[in-house]
């Protein structure tokens, strides 16, 4: 059993997923029940086998003992260790808060929503851990065709966000497939360890140059980075709020994931044709760090701030691996952590204060301060790490860049990095004001029903426990971040060991 | 120096952050919450004063650094200048801490609990700055001070305090930014570098990138400092409550900044490097010139607690000049002027703050006669003036008598000049106030109705403490003291041949 973990992670979700909505017919709460210990299962596989990689090394998994490069490999190393650690966690707290989400939905709509969200889990755990390409890219369907129908089913208006995401999605997804068709035909093979010491010496080579760019572009598509970004805001806007948060929250991280791996493992980012991509894409990165805040404080929907604020985000991360030093690559890293845990955050309280109060429009929303005080407790965390001032994460992932960037010599991007922070202190602490200070007007945002003590509008506890979780979380990675650098990230990049 | 392990500079900015989480839990039993503020206050001078005989024996206490980043670690250590602010923030957080309950309750005011946990928190980050080690646990600190300020600045949560608490937000994280850039610059050039009396930056980089990083740290902490032209956020922050005002823009937050830039002056680039660079005498223009303009913007303020914060201003640049001199005697009489400073500013704003809270009189025009109703308070109030102006046997003398002789020593008369011009605007713009109180006839005060107790025996002992130095320098934690031996560590010359007063 135990040596089979690695293929375990993707494959009980994968399971999980398929008899969700044939148990939502017997028993609702057996669903519930089913796809939360899935997803735990493959979150405790995966901290297992993340902890295996720290200790005695890479573990390598060949499906069916065929050896690569002929059968399909997954490869767990401290970095795709650390990723489906951070996918499944994530993924297991919103399972648990999107319980009172569904409380009133038929068996039919609940077991298709478990279903799906356990393929989008499955999906996005299988992208992290596989070694093999194109199993990444059957993975990638997987897991987007799962998110277009999930966004859809948010209502009129997530219909058309969704077919404009699926149109834009496939089309990323299909020049990524191009992409590793080009460098197949020219390496004749599709395993990660192997293609990388085949292609070295054909980097010349316009079919690897043409694959390369299609590569890029596909993953800048999925992970939205500026300016294929446009299918994002409205995706996040409209998609059920319980979702909102684990697609926000890691689904580009997991892009951005596939973007470092390819470049730094397969095809070595030193040569010339992919660090003249990735130089690229970190100005475009840094150009879409600056726009995404500025688009971000333009928004009067609490959600569409926060999505134009994730394309300001994976810029960072994007930045910092065009950076390709070491502390540009760790602080891209720690922040696709921070990031995850800091976003999924701020979606939650989000999706939390649209169910007490019905509402999303941030001028409408006042005095929710002394209503729900752990919430905005979290989400205080939340933003100030999103501006990134000690001692919480953010500050931590920014120091690490600003460092990386300056020891590039790259000024631009430490004033693009500087230059954001304040952004996000302008429209996050807009944000506060209206939530902490504002004084409630007759009539306004008057809360909708669920039963909530008298004067409180706090969330139950299934909600607030993954609230509470993730906003201590954003101070304890803070405060233990170089333990979390140490030990675990500085492993994770190429060459590792500071 | 002698470096010796011992955890209390740890405990000194733990034990505020426990009462802060206290006070927020205890916040519907007034009683039990004021309590939290008291003992912990009480606890925090224990620990603080505690430590002051092995400082003053030229020990410096240190915790183990715990790694924050990379190779830079949260270094906590008390050294004789972070003893000097240390000393005198927890002091005044006692005497603050009687006045703000007086005060809050005077004013029946709302959300107290929030109001003295942020204080706790503010405290935390003072102590944490005085005692940083290094400049990345400084800069923790100072951002927590900005944003823990940020409620107390908004405490009245009316249009006025949201938009001196935009203000506010605006000065201080730019300037935190900057701030940072330059902390990340000097990682590269000089990893995990550690306060050193005299600096550790010389021949690190070429003069032109040294001048840049000073640059940006004198930026970052300039604008906490109220130097112009970077002080716009400080009148406005006058909104806050007058204990707010007290204790933090006249004490720790902008205190914080002149501390900053006489560490980074001091122990971060050098006098002797600095002098080289000669980007600290732009430093000591602009500060001269803020001294002379910010007097004479007070004069024309009718507000009284706007008065008194432009006061504030040019007081602050006193420091900011003292360290900007570059001379032993300059350096020292900076770091006291931090303390006379505050001794007397606190007095003048806890009386603003007794005046309003008796009388609901904000403006000095209406305060004829009000030291009829109030003689006490306004006794304090005229000493405390006096003491700004720069009369000899109160404190404000000591500083400006070592600012003084430290431009000589620097050989700039002009700066004498611009101190003695300064103290003649002082007299100016404080000693009227006095004047009316006492002397101009009104019908509207006549009956006898001093402050409340509470807030008058803070009054008195802040006032009397002013005295108290002006005679005896280190009648309290021995600051004097303390100052010289920083100031002969950063120049390096033995306390003998300091000079001074």
């Amino acid at each position: 059993m135990r040596e089979h973990i690695p293929a375990l992670i993707a494959i009980i979700p994968l399971m999980a997923a398929l008899i969700a909505p044939v148990v939502a017919y017997f028993s609702m709460w057996l669903v519930r029940g089913i796809s939360i210990l899935a997803i735990l299962t493959a979150h405790i596989f995966s901290l297992n086998a993340l902890y295996h990689s720290l200790t005695v090394g890479t573990w390598h998994y060949y499906f069916g003992d065929w050896a690569p490069p002929w059968g399909i490999e997954y490869v767990i190393d401290p970095l795709s260790g650390s990723m489906a650690s951070l996918v499944s966690f994530i993924s297991l707290l919103v399972a648990f808060y999107a319980g009172p989400y569904l409380k009133d939905d038929t068996w039919l709509k609940k077991g298709i929503f478990y279903g799906l969200y356990l393929l989008i889990t499955s999906g996005l755990l299988g992208m992290v851990i596989t070694g093999d390409l194109f199993n990444l890219y059957v993975f990638l369907e997987i897991s987007s065709l799962a998110t277009y129908a999930i966004i859809a089913s948010g209502g009129r208006k997530a219909t058309v966000a969704a077919f404009r995401y699926l149109l834009i999605g496939t089309i990323a997804a299909s020049f990524y497939l191009l992409g590793i068709g080009y460098l197949y035909a020219v390496t004749g093979t599709l395993n990660m360890a192997d293609m990388a010491g085949r292609i070295q010496e054909l980097m010349s080579s316009p079919a690897v140059l043409i694959g390369i760019a299609m590569i890029v572009v596909g993953m800048g598509l999925k992970a939205a980075v500026f300016p294929m970004h446009g299918w994002l805001p409205d995706a996040y806007t409209y998609a059920p709020p319980q979702v909102t948060a684990f697609i926000a929250g890691v689904m580009t991280k997991v892009s951005a994931y596939v973007l470092f791996r390819v470049t730094f493992f397969v095809l070595g980012a030193a040569n010339g044709p992919v660090y003249a991509a990735l130089t690229v894409m970190g100005w475009i990165a840094a150009v879409g760090i600056v726009m995404g805040s500025v688009m971000a404080i333009a928004q009067k929907d609490f959600r569409r701030m926060l999505a134009y604020s994730s394309v300001a985000q994976i810029g960072y991360i994007v930045l910092g691996i065009s950076l390709g030093n070491m502390l540009g690559l760790i602080g891209a890293l720690l922040h696709i952590l921070n990031h995850a845990v800091m976003k999924s955050c701020l979606f939650l309280v989000a999706g939390g204060i649209k169910w007490r109060t019905g509402e999303h429009s941030i001028a409408k929303l006042a005095e929710l301060s002394g209503k729900m005080p752990l919430t905005m407790g979290a989400f205080l965390v939340a933003a100030l790490s999103m501006v990134g001032l000690p001692p919480t994460a953010g500050f931590f992932s920014k120091w690490y860049l600003v460092l990386g960037a300056l020891d590039a010599n790259m000024w631009p991007f430490v004033i693009v990095i500087i230059l954001s922070s304040l952004l996000n202190a302008i429209y996050f602490f807009r944000v506060i004001e209206n939530f902490f200070l504002k004084k409630r007007e007759a009539g306004e945002a008057v809360k909708r029903e669920t039963g909530a003590p008298k004067e409180s509008l706090e969330l139950p506890v299934t909600m607030l426990i993954p609230i509470v979780i993730l906003g201590i979380g954003i101070l304890a990675i803070g405060i233990l971040n170089s333990q979390i650098v140490t030990n675990i990230l500085q492993y994770s990049v190429p060459g590792g060991g500071l | 120096m002698e470096f010796v392990l011992d955890y209390r500079p740890l405990w000194a900015v733990l034990i505020s952050l426990i009462a802060a989480a206290l006070i927020m839990v205890s916040g519907r039993y007034p009683n039990l919450r004021e309590t939290w503020t008291i003992a912990a206050a009480v606890g925090k001078i224990i620990i603080v004063y505690s430590m002051l005989p092995a400082v003053l024996s030229g020990q410096v206490l240190e915790m183990e650094p715990i790694d924050i980043v990379q190779g830079i670690s949260l270094h906590l250590r008390a050294d004789s200048m972070g003893m000097i602010f240390a000393a005198l923030a927890s002091l005044l957080w006692l005497v603050t801490s009687f006045y703000s309950i007086g005060y809050m309750r005077g004013d029946k005011a709302k959300h107290q609990t929030g109001y003295f946990a942020s204080f706790a928190v503010c405290l935390s980050a003072t102590m944490g700055i005085a005692f940083a080690a290094n400049l990345i646990t400084f800069f923790v600190f100072y951002e927590i001070l900005t944003i823990a300020t940020y409620p107390l600045v908004i405490h009245k949560r009316n249009q006025e305090a949201i938009n001196g608490g935009r203000k506010y937000l605006a000065y201080t994280l730019i300037a935190g930014q900057l701030f940072l850039i330059g902390i990340i610059w000097t990682q590269i050039i000089a990893p995990g570098g550690e306060f050193v009396p005299g600096g550790f930056m010389a021949g690190k980089a070429t003069a032109g990138t040294l001048s840049i990083i000073f640059t940006l740290m004198i930026l970052g902490t300039a604008v906490k400092a109220g130097v112009m032209p970077l002080h716009g956020w400080l009148p406005t922050a006058m909104v806050a409550p007058t204990p707010v005002s007290a204790l933090l823009h006249a004490v720790a937050v902008v205190k914080a900044g002149a501390f900053g830039i006489l560490r980074i002056i001091g122990y971060v680039f050098g006098p002797e490097l600095l002098n080289q660079l000669g980007v600290a005498d732009v430093l000591a223009w602009i500060a001269a010139f803020t001294i002379i303009v910010s007097s004479l913007i007070a004069m024309k303020q009718d507000h009284l607690k706007r008065r008194l914060a432009f006061s504030t201003i040019g007081q602050l640049s006193y420091v900011v000049l003292g360290g900007a001199l570059l001379t032993p005697l300059g350096l020292l009489g900076g770091m006291y002027h931090i303390v006379a400073h505050a001794f007397m500013k606190i007095t003048l704003f806890f009386c603003a703050g007794a005046i309003h809270i008796r009388t609901h009189k904000d403006y000095i025009s209406q305060m004829r006669g009000i030291g009829k109703q109030m003689p006490i308070t306004m006794a304090a109030f005229t000493l405390a003036s006096f003491g700004i102006a720069g009369f000899p046997f109160i404190v404000g003398f000591i500083s400006k008598w070592n600012l003084a002789i430290g431009a000589l020593q620097a050989g700039k008369a002009l700066y004498v000049a611009v101190l003695i011009g300064s103290a003649m605007l002082s007299t100016a713009y404080l000693i009227p106030v006095g004047y009316m109180a006492f002397f101009k006839e009104s019908t509207e005060f006549n009956s006898f109705g001093e402050a409340r107790l509470d807030m008058l025996i803070p009054i008195v002992i802040t006032a009397v403490v002013s005295v108290l130095l002006g005679i005896f320098p280190n009648a309290i934690a021995n600051f004097y003291d303390l100052a010289a031996m920083s100031a002969s560590q950063i120049v390096d010359i033995s306390l003998e041949l300091l000079g001074g007063l």
